[in-house]
């Protein structure tokens, strides 16, 4: 009879999205995008035209203190990597370790809230309103109050040096590790509150299930809740390590030392106290690109199409 | 394609506001999902649209609300062309597969939604009227989410039937409960249409409920209504190797005509022969598929003695059910034959049996010749 | 497992209590009798909390940031919203583009943001200051609206629209009374986020503010000399009212939850 209509078996089946892709063309679309885009096109795309170029620009012979004309000076680029190159990869490094202790604290903080105390929705909703509390408290006066409990009169330094952990002419502040520490601290939340609402979404049935099945706690928990969560570990690392990179306030306040300087405090002198905008415009342009090429090679290796 | 089949309707019991379909085809990027469909529903009936899914019922229930529009032909609700007509200004209320009530509304809102869109000035009295006839208008206040589902399903019910429209749809509005409200709503669904006289246009895939509930049922398949009519005369006569296997379970049988006499067909199938009124077969001479229903066949451990319509096989399979045995026949040369007897106390067959299944000539139904055998068995 | 039973309940404990050891920190030092510099504790005190303007330009900062949040939050969030609708519902021929354009920012470190904005605004040759600053908050806010917002539209059953235009209503009706009630959620939540960052931001503020003045601005600033108690004050102030909104939504949300499980 009819064999020429094979593909008929989908017509009762489509999805929501193709009944909505299906139905709705024209005009109207345009015009609810098109002001929103506007504004990105205008302030985030040309602008980083504008910045690329910037990073380009010559300093004609004889000018004032921020004085450029357009040019294409590549060595630029050189002059900036050669002088910075330590500030740029110890912002990737002190970032990453961020990370990693921030998905070290963060992931058990995670479980805590919404596996362990599924049962419990009263002091489950205090934890969860102590988990976003940060975000209504300050990011600067949470820094500097980390600066003043970590310094050298503080009782914490204090007492690591009464047990002898910390010399005696030893610091907290204005130290690596301080500024580690704060990194860590501000970008916790970013890193929690992903895995949470993927870990909220865990059936525990797995895990029963897979004890049924004869797998260890340990073994359940790498086989089954780690992996179910990897969508929200994805996340939260990524939303983690790119502000941490590009942070300067932790290394201003909790470190300002020779040993600590990150690459956003060398941009933002740049632009502001040495008035180098090509030079800042360079550092800029560099730091957005490792970035970007940093988080696309990780996106491809271990992304989830869930984050879009 | 088998032109003598035309859909064909029973005598209109009202007058009034007819659906008419007139060469209505659906084409999606790259498939088309309807093909030329007619129909004409007179005003009043129970329709049933029964189908597989994917057969293009629901995006035919879809274009008859105004969701889709037919990329040819047209469509008119009691005379009056509505083809172009936007969703929200046609005569036409849809009970949703998933019910689709607004979540952020009352129930009693819910209800009321349609009517005051139309500035029904009585709107909130006529929803808990509405509510009323469905039984639940002690649950007016409550969000939909506190529902259970047979009472969701009443609610979206109510929500379509308050607005008095000239076609309502019902778009498989019983999938999602369990059995056994699935036949009270049947009930109910039935009783409340033929209260309120309106046009019902059900679409399901659950060929008992089409029966059971429709006055008319039409099966369609990949497009096209294969066959249509009262539930009965579908069942006792299919024109279609899709609808003999849709529509209940058939054993089909190919086979030759070799000859006809008093309004029979003699049919030889693998060497028996086969009786069949001439009436009952869509094609009378070469080729043929002949059909029989299985609880028409006799099975029996000695020979009727009849020269025609009985093969003999052995049991391969035996399944007890309670009011029935049913049994699983391999007859040499033709295949399996299903069949059942009533548990009156006899003693079953046994696997390995060789038994004689036999029936009335009466019984028997011819197909086309190119038919598939296999052509609408549920997988 | 006798290891997992208390090592989630002691790590995560310890980790609650490091989040807030600084809130504690600021709350308690707002009640210091602090003078000049409020480093070291000097005694108890209402002072800052009887008169949280005392100390100069707190208040005008503050008032300065409030405003700020509130016009990038409204217009991020218009615009924001509209992309996301746009997006779900309509087809477009450069999407990829667009989805570029949006994720970009989200990906992009606040120093480049500002850097970039920065070097527009020079080339424009634009005054910094109000505006300016409205206009980088409003970019890096609207992403993450459109990102929030567009997930709400898309887990919204279409078919809920269906039912209004079976139900009589025209597309504009069908959008305020269903589509738009069950998008407010989202939309409210979207734009809560947007004032939270925008009354939080340093970095992209730092760049394009000129001599206009923020709260974050402020302690940054003052950090080097010290900072007046007033701000703590301020600080655990709006630290608490945002506190209370929260809890009072959570426990509503916790009585729907109730209400609906009694039925």
């Amino acid at each position: 009879m009819t064999q020429t209509i094979s593909k008929s078996g989908l017509s009762d089946l489509r999805s929501k999205d193709e009944i909505r892709a299906e139905r709705r063309k024209g005009r109207t679309g345009i015009y609810l995008v098109a002001p929103g885009l506007l504004v990105l096109a205008l302030f985030f795309a040309l602008p980083v035209v504008v910045l690329l170029a910037m990073s380009l620009y010559v300093k004609p012979p004889g000018a004032e203190i921020g004085e450029f004309v357009p040019g294409f000076e590549i060595g630029n680029y050189m002059t900036v990597l050669s002088a910075y190159w330590p500030e740029l990869l110890r912002s990737f490094w002190f970032a990453l370790i961020a990370t990693v202790l921030a998905l070290l604290i963060g992931f058990p903080m995670a479980y805590l809230v919404a596996v362990r105390l599924r049962e419990k929705p009263l002091l489950q909703g205090i934890l969860l309103v102590l988990l976003i509390a940060p975000f209504f408290s300050s990011f600067i006066l949470r820094t500097q109050a980390w600066k003043q409990i970590l310094a050298d009169e503080g009782f914490i330094a204090q007492a690591l040096k009464f047990v002898a952990i910390l010399p005696a002419d030893g610091h907290l502040t204005a130290t690596p590790f301080a500024v580690v520490a704060g990194l860590t601290y501000n970008f916790l939340p970013f890193m929690v509150l992903p895995i949470y609402a993927n870990l909220g979404r865990l059936d525990t049935r797995l895990l029963e299930a897979a004890g049924d099945l004869y797998a260890s706690p340990m073994n359940s928990f790498f086989r089954i809740t780690l992996p179910m969560s990897a969508p929200g570990i994805f996340a939260g690392t990524l939303l983690t390590f790119i502000p941490a990179a590009g942070d300067y306030v932790n290394s201003a306040l909790l470190g300002n030392n020779r040993n600590t300087t990150m690459i956003g405090q060398v941009i933002d002198s740049r632009f502001f106290k040495v008035i180098d905008y090509p030079g800042a415009a360079a550092l800029s342009f560099v730091l957005m690109v490792s970035i970007l090429v940093l988080v696309t090679i990780y996106i491809r290796r271990f992304g989830t199409k869930e984050l879009m | 394609m088998n032109a003598n089949l035309a859909p064909t309707l029973p005598e209109t019991r009202t007058s009034g506001a007819d659906l008419e379909l007139r060469g209505i085809t659906k084409r999606f990027a790259e498939f088309v999902a309807v093909k030329d469909l007619d129909l004409l529903v007179p005003s009043g009936t129970f329709f049933a649209l029964l189908g597989p899914s994917g057969c293009g019922k629901s995006t035919t229930l879809r274009m008859i609300a105004g969701l889709e529009a037919p990329s040819e032909g047209s469509i008119s609700i009691g005379g009056e062309d509505v083809t172009s007509l936007p969703s929200h200004k046609r005569p036409v209320n849809t009970v949703f597969q998933s019910y689709a009530l607004f979540p952020h509304m009352s129930v009693l809102e819910n209800v009321a939604f349609g009517l005051k869109r139309k500035k029904d000035p009585e709107a909130m009295a006529k929803a808990q009227a509405g509510l009323e006839m469905v039984e639940l208008a002690h649950l007016a206040n409550r969000k939909p989410a506190q529902l259970s589902g047979g009472q969701q399903q009443r609610v979206a019910l109510a929500r379509a039937l308050v607005n008095r429209p000239q076609v309502l749809l019902l778009d498989e509005p019983l999938g999602a409960l369990d059995m056994k409200l699935r036949r009270q709503m049947q009930l109910e669904l039935k009783t409340i249409q033929t209260e309120v006289g309106l046009t019902f246009i059900h679409v399901t895939h659950d060929q008992e409920e089409a029966m059971t509930m429709a006055d008319t049922v039409a099966v369609m398949n990949e497009g096209r209504i294969e066959q249509m009519g009262p539930p009965r005369e579908l069942y006792e006569l299919p024109r279609t190797a899709f609808v003999a296997n849709f529509l209940g379970k058939s054993n089909l049988m190919r086979g030759e005509v070799t000859g006809k006499r008093a309004g029979l067909l003699e049919v030889d199938v693998a060497g028996h022969s086969v009786l069949l009124p001439e009436d009952r077969a869509v094609q009378t001479s070469g080729q043929v598929v002949v059909g029989v229903r299985p609880e028409k066949i006799t099975i029996d451990r000695t020979s009727s003695g009849a020269a025609h319509n009985e093969l003999s096989g052995t049991v391969i399979d035996v399944s007890f059910t309670g009011t029935t045995t049913e049994y699983l026949v391999d007859v040499p040369g033709i295949g399996r034959i299903g069949t059942f007897s009533q548990n009156r106390g006899q003693q079953p067959a046994a696997v390995g049996d060789t038994v004689y299944l036999y029936w009335e000539a009466d019984y028997s139904f011819g197909l086309a010749g190119d038919e598939r055998m296999d052509a609408g068995v549920e997988q | 497992m006798k290891l997992g039973r208390w090592f989630v309940p002691v790590v995560g404990g310890l980790a609650f209590v490091y989040l807030l050891v600084p809130i504690v920190y600021i709350f308690v030092f707002s009640f210091n009798d602090a003078g000049r510099t409020n480093l070291e504790w000097r005694g108890f005190t209402w002072d800052n909390w009887a008169n949280p303007c005392g100390a100069p330009a707190v208040c005008e900062s503050l008032a300065n940031s409030l405003q700020v949040g509130i016009v990038a939050t409204l217009i991020a969030t218009a615009l924001g919203t509209c992309i996301a609708l746009g997006l779900v519902r309509y087809k477009f021929r450069f999407r990829k583009l667009t989805d570029v354009l949006i994720i970009l920012p989200l990906a992009t470190p606040e120093v480049v943001l500002g850097a970039s904005l920065l070097a527009q605004f020079l080339n424009l040759g634009w005054e910094l200051g109000y505006w300016t600053i409205v206009i980088a908050h409003t970019v890096f806010c609207m992403s993450f609206v459109i990102v929030t917002v567009r997930a709400r539209v898309s887990s919204l059953d279409p078919r809920l629209e269906e039912a209004a235009a079976d139900l009589y209503a025209s597309p504009r009706l069908a959008f305020w009374k269903v589509t738009f009630p069950l998008l407010l959620p989202g939309i409210v939540a979207a734009a809560l986020l947007s004032f939270a960052m925008s009354f939080d931001d340093f970095i992209i503020t730092n760049f394009n503010s000129g001599n206009f003045q923020t709260f974050p601005k402020f302690i940054y600033v003052s950090a080097t000399r010290g900072i007046p108690a007033q701000a703590n004050m301020i600080g655990s102030a709006m630290f608490i009212v945002a506190l209370l909104v929260v809890i009072i939504g959570q426990i509503i949300s916790y009585r729907k939850k109730k209400q609906l499980e009694k039925v």
